[in-house]
Protein backbone atom coordinates (compact mmCIF):
# COMPACT_ATOMS: atom_id res chain seq x y z
CA UNK A 1 0.00 0.00 0.00
CA UNK A 2 1.22 3.50 -0.80
CA UNK A 3 2.71 5.50 2.04
CA UNK A 4 0.22 7.63 3.96
CA UNK A 5 1.76 10.15 6.34
CA UNK A 6 -1.26 10.48 8.64
CA UNK A 7 -1.60 6.70 9.00
CA UNK A 8 2.12 6.34 9.60
CA UNK A 9 2.33 9.08 12.26
CA UNK A 10 -0.67 7.69 14.13
CA UNK A 11 0.28 4.04 13.66
CA UNK A 12 -3.05 3.26 12.00
CA UNK A 13 -2.86 -0.44 11.11
CA UNK A 14 -4.97 -2.13 8.42
CA UNK A 15 -8.15 -3.48 9.99
CA UNK A 16 -7.97 -1.20 13.06
CA UNK A 17 -10.90 0.96 14.15
CA UNK A 18 -9.22 4.12 12.85
CA UNK A 19 -8.48 2.39 9.54
CA UNK A 20 -12.23 1.77 9.28
CA UNK A 21 -13.04 5.39 10.12
CA UNK A 22 -10.65 6.66 7.45
CA UNK A 23 -11.90 4.08 4.93
CA UNK A 24 -15.36 5.68 5.13
CA UNK A 25 -13.90 8.65 3.22
CA UNK A 26 -11.40 6.98 0.87
CA UNK A 27 -11.01 9.92 -1.52
CA UNK A 28 -10.43 12.33 1.35
CA UNK A 29 -7.77 9.99 2.71
CA UNK A 30 -6.01 9.63 -0.65
CA UNK A 31 -6.23 13.32 -1.46
CA UNK A 32 -5.05 14.52 1.94
CA UNK A 33 -1.90 12.55 1.12
CA UNK A 34 -1.79 13.98 -2.43
CA UNK A 35 -2.16 17.48 -0.98
CA UNK A 36 0.77 16.78 1.29
CA UNK A 37 2.86 15.53 -1.63
CA UNK A 38 1.94 18.43 -3.93
CA UNK A 39 2.66 21.09 -1.30
CA UNK A 40 5.63 19.61 0.57
CA UNK A 41 7.25 17.15 -1.84
CA UNK A 42 6.36 18.44 -5.31
CA UNK A 43 8.17 16.85 -8.26
CA UNK A 44 8.81 20.39 -9.52
CA UNK A 45 8.89 22.95 -6.69
CA UNK A 46 8.59 25.85 -9.16
CA UNK A 47 9.18 29.20 -7.49
CA UNK A 48 8.82 27.98 -3.88
CA UNK A 49 11.94 26.07 -2.79
CA UNK A 50 11.56 22.89 -0.76
CA UNK A 51 13.68 24.43 2.01
CA UNK A 52 11.13 27.25 2.41
CA UNK A 53 8.19 24.83 2.33
CA UNK A 54 9.63 22.70 5.14
CA UNK A 55 10.74 25.66 7.27
CA UNK A 56 7.22 27.12 6.98
CA UNK A 57 5.74 23.71 7.85
CA UNK A 58 7.99 23.33 10.90
CA UNK A 59 6.99 26.85 12.01
CA UNK A 60 3.23 26.27 11.50
CA UNK A 61 3.23 22.88 13.24
CA UNK A 62 5.27 24.37 16.09
CA UNK A 63 2.87 27.32 16.45
CA UNK A 64 0.07 24.76 16.85
CA UNK A 65 2.09 22.85 19.49
CA UNK A 66 1.42 19.73 17.41
CA UNK A 67 4.15 17.29 18.50
CA UNK A 68 3.98 14.59 15.80
CA UNK A 69 3.96 16.97 12.85
CA UNK A 70 6.44 19.39 14.42
CA UNK A 71 8.90 16.53 14.79
CA UNK A 72 8.23 15.36 11.23
CA UNK A 73 8.59 18.77 9.59
CA UNK A 74 11.54 19.86 11.71
CA UNK A 75 13.47 16.77 10.64
CA UNK A 76 12.68 17.36 6.97
CA UNK A 77 13.46 21.08 7.29
CA UNK A 78 16.92 20.14 8.61
CA UNK A 79 17.45 17.88 5.57
CA UNK A 80 16.42 20.56 3.08
CA UNK A 81 17.35 23.86 4.74
CA UNK A 82 20.20 22.88 7.04
CA UNK A 83 20.60 22.90 10.80
CA UNK A 84 21.07 26.64 11.18
CA UNK A 85 17.79 27.52 9.48
CA UNK A 86 15.98 24.99 11.66
CA UNK A 87 17.59 26.35 14.81
CA UNK A 88 16.49 29.89 13.95
CA UNK A 89 12.93 28.80 13.10
CA UNK A 90 12.62 26.71 16.26
CA UNK A 91 13.67 29.69 18.38
CA UNK A 92 11.25 31.98 16.51
CA UNK A 93 8.44 29.46 17.03
CA UNK A 94 8.95 29.55 20.79
CA UNK A 95 8.69 33.33 20.82
CA UNK A 96 5.82 33.59 18.34
CA UNK A 97 3.48 30.90 19.70
CA UNK A 98 0.20 32.22 21.14
CA UNK A 99 -3.49 31.28 21.11
CA UNK A 100 -5.98 31.98 18.33
CA UNK A 101 -7.96 32.81 16.37
CA UNK A 102 -8.01 36.53 17.13
CA UNK A 103 -8.14 39.71 15.10
CA UNK A 104 -9.98 42.79 14.09
CA UNK A 105 -13.11 42.35 11.99
CA UNK A 106 -13.34 44.48 8.87
CA UNK A 107 -17.14 44.05 8.77
CA UNK A 108 -18.72 47.10 10.43
CA UNK A 109 -21.34 45.16 12.35
CA UNK A 110 -18.79 42.77 13.82
CA UNK A 111 -16.25 45.21 15.25
CA UNK A 112 -17.50 44.51 18.77
CA UNK A 113 -16.37 40.90 18.27
CA UNK A 114 -12.83 42.03 17.40
CA UNK A 115 -10.08 40.68 19.67
CA UNK A 116 -6.47 41.73 19.83
CA UNK A 117 -3.31 39.66 19.88
CA UNK A 118 0.34 39.66 18.85
CA UNK A 119 1.36 40.58 15.31
CA UNK A 120 4.48 38.73 14.33
CA UNK A 121 7.35 39.88 12.18
CA UNK A 122 10.60 37.96 11.86
CA UNK A 123 13.25 40.11 13.61
CA UNK A 124 15.83 41.88 11.42
CA UNK A 125 18.64 39.92 13.05
CA UNK A 126 17.18 36.62 11.85
CA UNK A 127 16.28 37.71 8.34
CA UNK A 128 19.74 37.33 6.71
CA UNK A 129 20.01 33.66 7.73
CA UNK A 130 16.55 32.85 6.38
CA UNK A 131 16.56 35.20 3.39
CA UNK A 132 13.97 37.91 2.82
CA UNK A 133 11.62 35.61 0.91
CA UNK A 134 11.44 32.88 3.56
CA UNK A 135 11.23 35.47 6.35
CA UNK A 136 8.21 37.05 4.63
CA UNK A 137 6.65 33.60 4.23
CA UNK A 138 6.96 33.05 8.01
CA UNK A 139 5.35 36.45 8.66
CA UNK A 140 2.43 35.52 6.43
CA UNK A 141 2.16 32.04 7.95
CA UNK A 142 1.75 33.54 11.44
CA UNK A 143 -1.02 35.83 10.14
CA UNK A 144 -2.86 32.90 8.55
CA UNK A 145 -2.49 30.67 11.60
CA UNK A 146 -3.66 33.15 14.24
CA UNK A 147 -5.56 36.07 12.73
CA UNK A 148 -6.75 35.13 9.24
CA UNK A 149 -9.75 37.48 9.48
CA UNK A 150 -7.34 40.44 9.62
CA UNK A 151 -5.71 39.64 6.28
CA UNK A 152 -5.51 42.58 3.87
CA UNK A 153 -4.18 43.26 0.37
CA UNK A 154 -1.13 44.90 1.98
CA UNK A 155 -0.15 41.52 3.46
CA UNK A 156 0.06 40.08 -0.05
CA UNK A 157 1.95 43.21 -1.12
CA UNK A 158 4.67 42.36 1.41
CA UNK A 159 5.05 38.92 -0.16
CA UNK A 160 5.32 40.49 -3.62
CA UNK A 161 7.95 42.93 -2.32
CA UNK A 162 9.96 39.96 -1.01
CA UNK A 163 10.03 38.49 -4.52
CA UNK A 164 7.15 36.01 -4.57
CA UNK A 165 5.03 35.81 -7.76
CA UNK A 166 1.24 35.52 -7.81
CA UNK A 167 1.50 31.76 -8.35
CA UNK A 168 4.05 31.41 -5.54
CA UNK A 169 1.68 33.26 -3.19
CA UNK A 170 -1.12 30.85 -4.10
CA UNK A 171 1.19 27.94 -3.28
CA UNK A 172 2.33 29.46 0.04
CA UNK A 173 -1.29 30.20 1.00
CA UNK A 174 -2.33 26.65 0.15
CA UNK A 175 0.63 25.30 2.12
CA UNK A 176 -0.20 27.10 5.36
CA UNK A 177 -3.94 26.51 4.99
CA UNK A 178 -3.47 22.82 4.21
CA UNK A 179 -1.25 22.48 7.29
CA UNK A 180 -4.05 23.98 9.41
CA UNK A 181 -6.22 21.10 8.11
CA UNK A 182 -3.62 18.35 8.42
CA UNK A 183 -2.67 19.31 11.99
CA UNK A 184 -6.36 19.19 13.04
CA UNK A 185 -6.97 15.92 11.24
CA UNK A 186 -4.04 14.25 13.00
CA UNK A 187 -5.02 15.76 16.35
CA UNK A 188 -8.69 14.77 16.00
CA UNK A 189 -7.95 11.21 14.88
CA UNK A 190 -5.43 10.77 17.68
CA UNK A 191 -7.98 11.82 20.30
CA UNK A 192 -10.58 9.57 18.69
CA UNK A 193 -8.16 6.61 18.62
CA UNK A 194 -7.90 6.83 22.40
CA UNK A 195 -11.68 6.96 22.86
CA UNK A 196 -13.17 4.59 20.25
CA UNK A 197 -16.29 2.59 21.00
CA UNK A 198 -14.07 -0.44 21.68
CA UNK A 199 -11.66 1.28 24.02
CA UNK A 200 -14.34 2.63 26.30
CA UNK A 201 -14.89 0.42 29.27
CA UNK B 1 1.33 48.70 -3.32
CA UNK B 2 2.60 46.67 -6.25
CA UNK B 3 0.44 46.17 -9.30
CA UNK B 4 0.36 42.43 -8.64
CA UNK B 5 -2.08 43.02 -5.79
CA UNK B 6 -5.55 44.42 -6.51
CA UNK B 7 -7.18 46.34 -3.70
CA UNK B 8 -10.94 46.40 -3.96
CA UNK B 9 -11.68 49.93 -2.69
CA UNK B 10 -15.22 49.90 -4.03
CA UNK B 11 -16.20 46.57 -2.55
CA UNK B 12 -19.21 46.63 -0.23
CA UNK B 13 -18.49 44.17 2.51
CA UNK B 14 -21.44 42.58 4.23
CA UNK B 15 -21.76 44.13 7.69
CA UNK B 16 -22.66 40.91 9.51
CA UNK B 17 -22.67 37.19 9.09
CA UNK B 18 -25.52 36.37 6.72
CA UNK B 19 -27.04 33.42 4.93
CA UNK B 20 -27.73 35.65 1.92
CA UNK B 21 -25.76 35.08 -1.25
CA UNK B 22 -22.39 36.83 -0.86
CA UNK B 23 -19.85 37.53 -3.62
CA UNK B 24 -16.06 37.22 -3.41
CA UNK B 25 -13.48 39.56 -4.96
CA UNK B 26 -9.87 38.39 -5.42
CA UNK B 27 -6.82 40.46 -4.45
CA UNK B 28 -4.60 38.55 -6.91
CA UNK B 29 -5.27 37.87 -10.58
CA UNK B 30 -7.14 34.64 -11.37
CA UNK B 31 -6.18 32.90 -14.61
CA UNK B 32 -8.36 33.97 -17.52
CA UNK B 33 -10.17 31.34 -19.59
CA UNK B 34 -7.59 31.90 -22.36
CA UNK B 35 -4.74 31.16 -19.94
CA UNK B 36 -6.12 27.78 -18.87
CA UNK B 37 -4.18 24.78 -20.16
CA UNK B 38 -5.71 21.29 -20.33
CA UNK B 39 -3.99 20.52 -17.00
CA UNK B 40 -5.61 23.58 -15.39
CA UNK B 41 -9.04 22.51 -16.67
CA UNK B 42 -8.55 19.02 -15.32
CA UNK B 43 -7.46 20.40 -11.93
CA UNK B 44 -10.63 22.50 -11.65
CA UNK B 45 -12.49 19.12 -11.57
CA UNK B 46 -15.78 20.89 -12.26
CA UNK B 47 -15.70 22.94 -15.47
CA UNK B 48 -18.02 25.69 -14.23
CA UNK B 49 -15.38 26.61 -11.65
CA UNK B 50 -13.25 28.18 -14.42
CA UNK B 51 -15.57 31.20 -14.18
CA UNK B 52 -15.37 31.48 -10.38
CA UNK B 53 -12.51 33.83 -9.38
CA UNK B 54 -11.61 31.87 -6.24
CA UNK B 55 -11.00 28.63 -8.14
CA UNK B 56 -9.51 30.38 -11.19
CA UNK B 57 -6.95 31.89 -8.79
CA UNK B 58 -6.21 28.68 -6.86
CA UNK B 59 -5.74 26.75 -10.12
CA UNK B 60 -2.42 28.54 -10.54
CA UNK B 61 -1.17 25.60 -8.43
CA UNK B 62 -3.17 22.86 -10.18
CA UNK B 63 -1.94 19.85 -8.21
CA UNK B 64 -2.72 21.50 -4.87
CA UNK B 65 -6.17 22.61 -6.05
CA UNK B 66 -7.15 19.25 -7.51
CA UNK B 67 -6.19 17.32 -4.37
CA UNK B 68 -7.97 19.91 -2.21
CA UNK B 69 -11.15 19.75 -4.29
CA UNK B 70 -11.29 15.95 -4.19
CA UNK B 71 -10.77 16.04 -0.40
CA UNK B 72 -13.59 18.58 -0.08
CA UNK B 73 -16.06 16.61 -2.25
CA UNK B 74 -15.53 13.35 -0.36
CA UNK B 75 -15.84 14.95 3.08
CA UNK B 76 -19.02 16.87 2.23
CA UNK B 77 -20.78 14.97 -0.55
CA UNK B 78 -20.00 11.28 -0.04
CA UNK B 79 -23.27 9.90 1.33
CA UNK B 80 -21.90 6.42 2.16
CA UNK B 81 -22.12 6.05 5.94
CA UNK B 82 -21.03 8.62 8.47
CA UNK B 83 -22.65 11.83 9.60
CA UNK B 84 -25.66 13.36 7.86
CA UNK B 85 -24.70 15.97 5.29
CA UNK B 86 -26.59 18.67 7.20
CA UNK B 87 -24.45 18.05 10.27
CA UNK B 88 -21.24 18.15 8.24
CA UNK B 89 -22.37 21.55 6.92
CA UNK B 90 -23.16 22.61 10.49
CA UNK B 91 -19.57 21.82 11.49
CA UNK B 92 -18.33 23.84 8.47
CA UNK B 93 -20.56 26.77 9.42
CA UNK B 94 -19.45 26.72 13.05
CA UNK B 95 -15.75 26.66 12.13
CA UNK B 96 -16.31 29.53 9.67
CA UNK B 97 -18.27 31.57 12.21
CA UNK B 98 -15.55 31.08 14.82
CA UNK B 99 -12.66 31.91 12.45
CA UNK B 100 -14.53 34.91 11.09
CA UNK B 101 -15.07 33.92 7.44
CA UNK B 102 -18.28 35.70 6.45
CA UNK B 103 -18.20 34.31 2.91
CA UNK B 104 -17.67 30.65 3.93
CA UNK B 105 -20.27 30.90 6.68
CA UNK B 106 -22.87 32.25 4.25
CA UNK B 107 -22.44 29.39 1.78
CA UNK B 108 -22.46 26.61 4.35
CA UNK B 109 -25.24 28.11 6.44
CA UNK B 110 -27.41 27.91 3.32
CA UNK B 111 -26.43 24.27 2.77
CA UNK B 112 -27.09 23.39 6.42
CA UNK B 113 -30.45 25.14 6.30
CA UNK B 114 -31.51 23.44 3.09
CA UNK B 115 -30.43 19.98 4.22
CA UNK B 116 -31.80 20.19 7.76
CA UNK B 117 -34.77 22.54 7.31
CA UNK B 118 -33.72 24.29 10.50
CA UNK B 119 -33.14 27.78 9.21
CA UNK B 120 -33.90 29.59 12.47
CA UNK B 121 -31.28 27.62 14.38
CA UNK B 122 -28.68 28.27 11.70
CA UNK B 123 -29.55 31.99 11.61
CA UNK B 124 -29.12 32.18 15.38
CA UNK B 125 -25.67 30.59 15.09
CA UNK B 126 -24.70 33.26 12.53
CA UNK B 127 -26.20 36.16 14.49
CA UNK B 128 -25.18 35.23 18.03
CA UNK B 129 -22.02 33.23 17.43
CA UNK B 130 -20.81 29.80 18.43
CA UNK B 131 -21.90 30.11 22.09
CA UNK B 132 -25.56 30.13 21.07
CA UNK B 133 -27.94 27.31 22.01
CA UNK B 134 -28.99 25.72 18.73
CA UNK B 135 -31.90 24.08 20.50
CA UNK B 136 -30.55 20.57 20.03
CA UNK B 137 -28.03 18.65 22.15
CA UNK B 138 -26.35 16.94 19.17
CA UNK B 139 -26.05 20.21 17.23
CA UNK B 140 -24.58 21.93 20.29
CA UNK B 141 -22.06 19.10 20.65
CA UNK B 142 -21.06 19.38 16.97
CA UNK B 143 -20.64 23.16 17.25
CA UNK B 144 -18.50 22.79 20.39
CA UNK B 145 -16.34 20.12 18.73
CA UNK B 146 -15.90 22.21 15.56
CA UNK B 147 -14.88 25.25 17.64
CA UNK B 148 -12.41 23.22 19.73
CA UNK B 149 -10.90 21.82 16.52
CA UNK B 150 -10.55 25.36 15.15
CA UNK B 151 -8.59 26.76 18.09
CA UNK B 152 -4.83 27.14 17.90
CA UNK B 153 -3.40 25.19 19.70
CA UNK B 154 -6.14 22.68 18.86
CA UNK B 155 -8.47 22.33 21.84
CA UNK B 156 -10.33 19.16 20.84
CA UNK B 157 -10.17 16.52 23.56
CA UNK B 158 -11.69 13.38 24.99
CA UNK B 159 -14.58 15.41 26.44
CA UNK B 160 -15.67 16.41 22.94
CA UNK B 161 -15.59 12.81 21.72
CA UNK B 162 -17.61 11.78 24.77
CA UNK B 163 -20.21 14.49 24.21
CA UNK B 164 -20.62 13.51 20.56
CA UNK B 165 -20.90 9.85 21.51
CA UNK B 166 -23.39 10.60 24.28
CA UNK B 167 -25.54 12.14 21.55
CA UNK B 168 -25.45 8.95 19.52
CA UNK B 169 -22.54 9.39 17.12
CA UNK B 170 -20.42 6.40 16.03
CA UNK B 171 -16.66 6.46 15.48
CA UNK B 172 -17.13 7.12 11.75
CA UNK B 173 -19.60 9.92 12.41
CA UNK B 174 -17.15 11.53 14.83
CA UNK B 175 -14.52 11.10 12.10
CA UNK B 176 -16.77 13.17 9.84
CA UNK B 177 -16.99 15.95 12.44
CA UNK B 178 -13.18 15.98 12.58
CA UNK B 179 -12.90 15.98 8.77
CA UNK B 180 -15.51 18.70 8.23
CA UNK B 181 -14.26 21.15 10.84
CA UNK B 182 -10.61 20.54 9.94
CA UNK B 183 -11.30 21.09 6.26
CA UNK B 184 -12.85 24.49 6.96
CA UNK B 185 -9.72 25.57 8.75
CA UNK B 186 -8.13 25.15 5.33
CA UNK B 187 -10.91 26.80 3.33
CA UNK B 188 -11.43 29.75 5.72
CA UNK B 189 -7.76 30.75 5.56
CA UNK B 190 -7.72 30.82 1.76
CA UNK B 191 -10.98 32.74 1.46
CA UNK B 192 -9.97 35.28 4.11
CA UNK B 193 -6.46 35.96 2.84
CA UNK B 194 -6.75 35.95 -0.96
CA UNK B 195 -9.76 38.23 -1.36
CA UNK B 196 -12.82 39.60 0.36
CA UNK B 197 -16.57 39.13 0.56
CA UNK B 198 -18.92 41.47 -1.23
CA UNK B 199 -22.61 42.12 -0.76
CA UNK B 200 -24.75 41.39 -3.77
CA UNK B 201 -25.79 44.46 -5.77
CA UNK B 202 -28.69 46.53 -4.39
CA UNK B 203 -31.10 45.50 -7.10
CA UNK B 204 -30.40 41.85 -6.48
CA UNK B 205 -30.86 42.23 -2.77
CA UNK B 206 -34.29 43.77 -2.93
CA UNK B 207 -35.58 41.09 -5.24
Amino acid sequence: MADDLVDRLLGIAPGSVLDGVRATRPEARTNAQRSYESLLEPADPGGVPRATRFLVAAFVAGLHRAPLLTEHYTRLAADHAGEEGVRVVSALTERAATSGPYGRYRELGLVNESTDGPRYRTPEADRPVLGAATASALDHAHLLVFRPREAEPADLGRLVDAGWTTTDIVTLSQLVSFLAFQIRLVHGLEVLSQRTEDTRS
Amino acid sequence: MSRTVTEQPHAHRPEHFTSDQVGWLPWLAPLTEEELTPRHREALVNETRARMPYFALLVRDPDALEARTRTDFDIFHNTEGGLSRAERELAATAASRFNGCVFCASVHARFATRLAARGEDVERLLAEGVETDTGDALWNAIVRAAVALSRTPVGFGAEHVEELRANGLSDSEIGDVVNSASFFNWANRLMLSLGEPERPAEKERVR
